[in-house]
C-alpha cells in the first residue's frame, strides 16, 4: 500500500562507468548508514556527513548507533557503532526507514544490522575488503561466507579496499579511515568537496593544523577514489532556507534551552541517554553565570535541586527512567511544598535498568501518576529537536508561574539525533525573574490558595514578613502542620486546581490532515515526524486518515474531545507496550493498552485502540504506514 | 533610592532581636527530650549573633528532631526523610546570603541519608549540621537505629540489637575534607550553645552530634553518665572550648585536645567512653564546594545572551553570513 519513499526519477545508472560517463541519479531522499567498532569514527563521520548535508541546505536527520558497551569486542555483531544520516531535499522529521545504502568497516558490524532489519534488502553496501586476506583464517573465512552470503540474498556489495587506500597517506589507517570514507559519500552524494574541507576543519578546530591537513588529505583521497573508481552517484537537491539554522541533538538543544531560561542550577547523577545534555551543560553554562551540580546519586540530585528552587529560582534536574524512578518521592516533596521544579526525564527502555541506550516511550503514566497520594504536575512532550529546546522555556515559566513540578519527556531517540532548525532569536522573556526580595505584606500567608485558580504566592527566604516552614506534612495556609480534614481536602483541591488552570490556557493541538475523516492517529513526543510522514502518505493515497500530536499530556488541552467525535476510529501509536490482540489470553476484559490511550480512554469515553512498538528503535514510517493500513482496513469490515 | 536604603541600614541597626524574635510554635516533644535543650541553644544562638529571621533557614528532614524548624521564627523547609543535606546544599549554592542550619537525627542522618551525610561532609558546604543522636527511631515508635548500642531491645530488635552502633563521629572524621567535627551531650546545655557557636562561625560544613536522651523510649539509657560525671570528658584548648569554672567543678575530667590534630580527633572519637564532649577537630582552611563552584552573582540578561549566541554560533550551518 505504501509507495517506498526512494523516489528515483532521474536516469538508470550507468554501468561499466568511467568519471565522464557517471551521471548522478536524482534522489528526493536517501538513508545511509555509517558502522564500524566502537572506536573507528564511524560516529564522526556520520555526523560530518550529515552536517556537510545540512550546509548543502537537504533536510537531515542523523540517528547515533551506538552500543551499550563502551568497547565491545572488536568485529562483534552487537558492536555495531555509528550513525544512520536520513537526507532529503525538504525538510526531514525523522530517522525514516530501512537504510539505502551502508558502509561498513567489518562484515559482522554488517551482520548486526542485517539482523536487526535495519538495512532495506538489496541496498548497496561498501564494505571494507581487508578482512578478505586476513592473516586469522577464520577471519578471512567468516568474512569471504558473509559477503557471498550477502550477495545470494541480494545486497549490492562493493569491497572497498579502504584500509590499503589509507595507508598510503597515514602509517595508522584504524585513525583516518572515517575520513576517507567522509569523502567517499561526498563523491556518491555529489556533496561540494570545499564544504566538506570546512567541516573537517570545523571539528578538528582545536588542533594543529597539521591534523587538518592529514584529514583533509584522507578525505580527498576518498572523494578521488570513489570517483574513480565507483561506477554510480547519486544527487539530491537543496532547498536553502532562507533563514539561519542550527544543528544540534536533541539533548545538545535541551541544554540549550536550560542556558536560554534563566536557571542558574542543574542538579543531576550520571545516566544514559540523558547525560550528554549535562556534559554539554558542563562545558558552557558557566559561560552564562549558571552551575552544574554533579550530586551523589539521583535523590540528591532531585532534593538539591528543590532546595536552590526553593531558594529562589526554579532549577533543573536532568535524568533518565531508573533516576526518575528514583526522584519520586522528592518530586512529591516538590508537590506538597509548591515548589517549582522542571525534571527532564529522557526515555530509554524499561523496566529497571532495561536497554539503557535505546528509545522507548515507556514512563508516562510514572510521569503523570508517580509519587504517591495525589501529586499533580505537568507533563509535557518534546515532539522534535528544536522543541526540546523551546520546551525547556516553557516548562521553567510553567513551573515559576504556578508553583509546580514540571516534567519534561524526551527520549534516547530525541536524545541523539540531529536536526537542522532555524536559529532561536533569543528573547529576554524567557528568563526567569530575579528572585523577589521584597518584604512580604502583613497579613499575607504562604499558602494564600486562589479559589479559581489555585495558585498561592510564594514566600522565597530572604523575604521580610514571610518567615514560614514549608513542610512535606499536610498543613494549612499558614503552613502549619494540620491533620485535620478540612485543611487537608484544601490542600489537595488547590494543587490539582492549577492544572485546571493551566489547562485553560492550552490552545488545542491542530489536527495533521483533515477536520474528519476514518481514522485519527494520535500521539506524542519523539514519533510526531514518523506519524506524520506516513499519515501524509497515505493522504496522498486518498486515505481519510489524520493524526494529532500532543505536546501537553498532563493537563491535557481542551477541544480533543470534540476531535475524537468526528472520527470513525481513533488509535494512538506509541512506542511502549501494550498487550497483542492476537495473544490467546488477551481480550478486551484484560488487555493492557499503551500508555496515552489508556489516559485518553479513562477521559474521554472513547473506545480508542493502540499500537506500540518496543524494539528499542525510532519508529519508522513505513511500519507506520503498515499499522494505520491495517486499521483502516479493519474500519471497514 | 539613597533614602530607602539609608532607612534599611537604620532599621536594621535598631532592630532588636531577643529570644521571642525565634521562637515559633510551641514545641510538641515529650518533656524531657534533649531536643528541648537544642532548641533553646540554637535560639539564643541566633539571637546573640543578631541573625536576621528572614535570611536564616533551618532544613530538615523526618523524624522527632526534624521538626525543630516548625518552632523557629525563621524560614524553614521541613522535607522528606534523608534528604535534609542535598536540600541545604541547593539552598546554599543559591544564597550564598543566607545562613544556613541543618537539623537531622540518627535515623535520619546515619540510616536513610547516610550517602548525603559522607557527601556532605565531602563537599564541605557553609552550614551548620546538628545531628540529634537519641539512638532510637523516635517518631514511629522504638525501632533500632544504627547508632543503638547493641543489645538493645526494641520493636524490631526484640531480643536485642544485633549489631555494635555505628560511631558517627568516626565516620564523619574519616570523610575527606571533614573540616568542623564536634559532639555535645543535652545533659550539659551550656556547652550545646558554646560547641554550635563555634560550629556557627566555621565557614564549611560543621558537624555537631549531640547526643541526646529519648525519655519515651530509652529513659535510662543515658543514667550511667548523667551520674557519673567523670564519664564525660570534655576536650579543651586554646584554639577549642574554654570551660568555664563552674563547669570544670562538676566536670573535672578533661583533657587538652588541639583541634587541628585529626590523628588525635580519631583516636578520641574512637574510644567512646567516657564521652568526650567538645571541638574533636577544626580545619578552616578546607575549600568550600560554593567557592569552587558558584553561581555567577550578577547574571545579566546580556551576559545570559551573549553566552547563548557564542554557543549559538557553534551550531550553526546556514546562512553564514547571518549568523552572529
Amino acid at each position: 500500500m505504501c509507495a517506498s519513499t526512494l523516489a528515483e526519477i532521474g536516469p538508470a545508472v550507468a554501468t561499466g562507468a568511467t568519471r565522464s560517463a557517471k551521471q548522478a541519479i536524482t534522489l528526493s531522499e536517501h538513508v545511509i548508514e555509517i558502522i564500524s567498532d566502537s572506536g573507528e569514527g564511524a560516529q564522526r563521520c556520520g555526523q560530518s556527513f550529515g552536517a556537510i548535508a545540512a550546509r548543502m541546505g537537504n533536510g537531515v536527520w542523523t540517528v547515533e548507533i551506538i552500543p551499550a558497551e563502551i568497547q565491545p569486542p572488536a568485529r562483534s555483531i552487537a558492536g555495531a557503532s555509528g550513525n544512520r544520516i536520513r537526507i532529503g531535499t525538504h525538510r526531514v522529521t525523522n530517522g525514516g526507514n530501512e537504510a539505502n545504502l551502508v558502509v561498513a568497516f567489518n562484515e559482522q558490524v554488517l551482520l548486526g544490522r542485517v539482523r536487526e532489519r535495519e538495512l532495506k534488502p538489496g541496498c548497496t553496501v561498501l564494505l571494507e575488503s581487508m578482512w578478505r586476506d586476513h592473516p586469522d583464517a577464520g577471519i578471512a573465512a567468516a568474512y569471504r561466507e558473509t559477503r557471498e552470503q550477502l550477495v545470494r540474498d541480494g545486497y549490492d556489495v562493493r569491497e572497498i579496499p579502504m584500509e590499503q587506500e589509507c595507508k598510503r597517506l597515514v602509517s595508522d589507517p584504524r585513525r583516518g579511515k572515517n575520513m576517507f570514507v567522509l569523502g567517499m559519500l561526498c563523491s556518491l552524494y555529489s556533496f561540494d568537496l570545499q564544504l566538506a574541507r570546512d567541516q573537517v576543519a570545523f571539528i578538528f578546530g582545536k588542533k594543529d593544523q597539521n591534523v587538518i591537513k592529514a584529514n583533509v588529505a584522507l578525505l580527498e583521497a576518498g572523494h578521488e577514489w570513489a570517483e574513480s573508481n565507483l561506477d554510480f552517484k547519486y544527487r539530491i537537491p537543496a532547498a536553502r532556507a532562507t533563514e539561519a539554522q542550527i544543528v544540534v541533538n536533541g539533548n545538545t538543544a535541551l541544554a540549550l534551552g536550560v542556558m536560554a531560561s534563566g536557571m542558574d542550577v542543574c542538579a543531576m547523577y550520571p545516566i544514559t541517554p540523558a547525560t550528554s545534555a549535562s556534559h554539554y551543560l558542563s562545558e558552557v553554562f558557566e559561560n552564562v553565570g549558571g552551575i552544574v551540580h554533579q550530586a551523589e546519586d539521583e535523590i540528591a540530585a532531585c532534593a538539591f535541586a528543590i532546595g536552590a528552587s526553593y531558594a529562589g529560582k526554579c532549577a533543573v534536574t536532568i535524568t533518565s527512567g531508573p533516576g526518575y524512578s528514583l526522584k519520586q518521592e522528592a518530586i512529591g516533596l516538590a508537590v506538597m511544598c509548591e515548589i517549582p521544579l522542571v525534571v527532564v526525564d529522557v526515555q530509554r527502555g524499561g523496566p529497571s535498568t532495561g536497554q539503557p541506550t535505546k528509545a522507548e516511550q515507556g514512563d508516562l503514566l510514572a510521569a503523570c501518576f508517580g509519587s504517591h497520594g495525589d501529586a499533580p504536575k505537568v507533563v509535557m512532550a518534546p515532539s522534535s529537536i528544536e522543541d526540546c529546546f523551546y520546551s525547556i522555556l516553557t516548562a521553567r515559566k510553567i513551573a515559576e508561574t504556578f508553583n509546580m513540578v514540571v516534567v519534561v519527556l524526551s527520549d534516547a531517540n530525541l536524545a541523539t539525533s540531529q536536526q537542522p532548525f532555524p536559529r532561536p532569536k533569543f528573547n529576554e522573556a524567557w528568563l526567569a525573574p530575579p528572585v523577589n526580595q521584597d518584604p512580604v505584606p502583613e497579613g499575607a500567608k504562604p499558602y494564600d490558595w486562589d479559589p479559581l485558580t489555585g495558585i498561592a504566592r510564594r514566600f522565597v527566604p530572604g523575604q521580610p514578613n514571610g518567615m514560614h516552614t514549608l513542610t512535606g506534612l499536610a498543613h494549612d495556609r499558614l503552613s502549619r502542620v494540620a491533620y485535620d480534614p478540612e485543611s487537608n481536602e484544601e490542600g489537595l483541591r488547590h494543587r490539582s486546581l492549577k492544572l485546571a488552570a493551566l489547562q485553560k490556557s492550552l490552545k488545542t493541538p491542530p489536527l495533521f490532515g483533515g477536520e474528519d475523516g476514518e481514522l485519527l492517529v494520535i500521539g506524542w513526543g519523539s514519533t510526531r515526524g514518523a506519524i506524520e510522514e506516513a499519515v501524509g502518505r497515505l493522504r496522498a493515497e486518498g486515505h481519510q486518515v489524520s493524526s494529532l500530536h500532543l505536546r501537553f499530556i498532563q493537563p491535557m488541552p481542551g477541544g480533543i474531545g470534540e476531535i475524537l467525535k468526528r472520527f470513525k476510529q481513533v488509535m494512538t501509536i506509541e512506542m511502549n507496550w501494550c498487550d497483542r490482540p492476537g495473544d490467546e489470553l488477551i481480550d478486551a476484559s484484560n488487555r493492557r493498552v499503551s500508555a496515552l490511550a489508556m489516559m485518553l480512554r479513562a477521559r474521554y469515553l472513547v473506545d480508542i485502540d493502540c499500537w506500540g512498538e518496543v524494539r528499542g528503535q525510532p519508529l519508522k514510517p513505513d511500519a507506520v504506514c503498515r499499522v494505520i493500513s491495517n486499521k483502516l482496513v479493519q474500519g471497514r469490515r | 533610592m539613597s533614602t530607602r536604603a539609608h532607612e534599611c541600614l537604620m532599621r536594621m541597626y535598631l532592630e532588636e532581636h531577643n529570644l521571642e524574635s525565634y521562637q515559633g510554635s510551641i514545641p510538641r516533644w515529650c518533656s524531657g527530650c534533649g531536643d528541648n535543650a537544642i532548641l533553646t541553644a540554637v535560639q539564643r544562638l541566633c539571637r546573640d549573633e543578631k541573625l536576621r529571621p528572614e535570611k536564616t533557614v533551618f532544613v530538615s528532614g523526618i523524624g522527632c528532631s526534624s521538626r525543630l524548624p516548625h518552632y523557629m521564627k525563621t524560614y524553614g523547609f521541613h522535607g522528606i526523610h534523608g534528604r535534609a543535606l542535598p536540600v541545604a546544599e541547593g539552598i546554599r549554592l543559591a544564597r550564598p546570603d543566607l545562613n544556613v542550619f541543618v537539623t537531622t537525627g540518627d535515623g535520619d542522618c546515619c540510616s536513610i541519608g547516610a550517602a548525603h551525610w559522607i557527601h556532605a561532609i565531602r563537599y564541605n558546604m557553609n552550614m551548620t549540621v546538628m545531628l540529634h543522636d537519641n539512638q532510637i527511631y523516635g517518631l514511629t515508635k522504638m525501632q533500632v537505629s544504627p547508632t543503638s548500642p547493641k543489645g538493645l531491645r526494641s520493636k524490631t530488635t526484640p531480643r536485642g540489637a544485633f549489631l555494635e552502633p555505628l560511631n558517627p563521629l568516626t565516620v564523619t572524621l574519616g570523610i575527606q575534607n571533614a573540616s568542623f567535627v564536634a559532639q555535645a551531650v543535652d545533659w550539659i546545655p551550656e556547652l550545646i550553645y558554646e560547641i554550635l557557636s563555634r560550629a556557627f562561625h566555621h565557614k564549611g560544613c560543621s558537624f555537631v552530634r549531640i547526643i541526646q536522651r529519648c525519655p519515651e523510649f530509652l529513659p535510662e539509657l543515658l543514667d550511667p553518665w548523667l551520674h557519673d560525671p567523670n564519664r564525660t570528658l570534655l576536650l579543651t584548648h586554646e584554639k577549642g572550648l574554654q570551660v568555664s569554672a563552674s563547669l570544670s567543678r562538676v566536670y573535672k575530667n578533661q583533657r587538652e585536645h588541639d583541634p587541628m590534630d585529626i590523628d588525635r580527633a580519631r583516636e578520641i572519637a574512637s574510644a567512646g567512653d567516657p564521652i568526650p564532649v567538645g571541638i574533636l577537630y577544626h580545619n578552616p582552611s578546607v575549600p568550600r564546594y560554593e567557592e569552587l563552584h558558584a553561581i555567577e552573582p550578577l547574571r545579566t540578561p546580556e551576559l545570559i545572551q551573549r553566552g547563548l549566541e557564542a554557543e549559538l554560533d557553534k551550531f550553526t550551518i546556514w546562512p553564514q553570513e547571518e549568523a552572529g
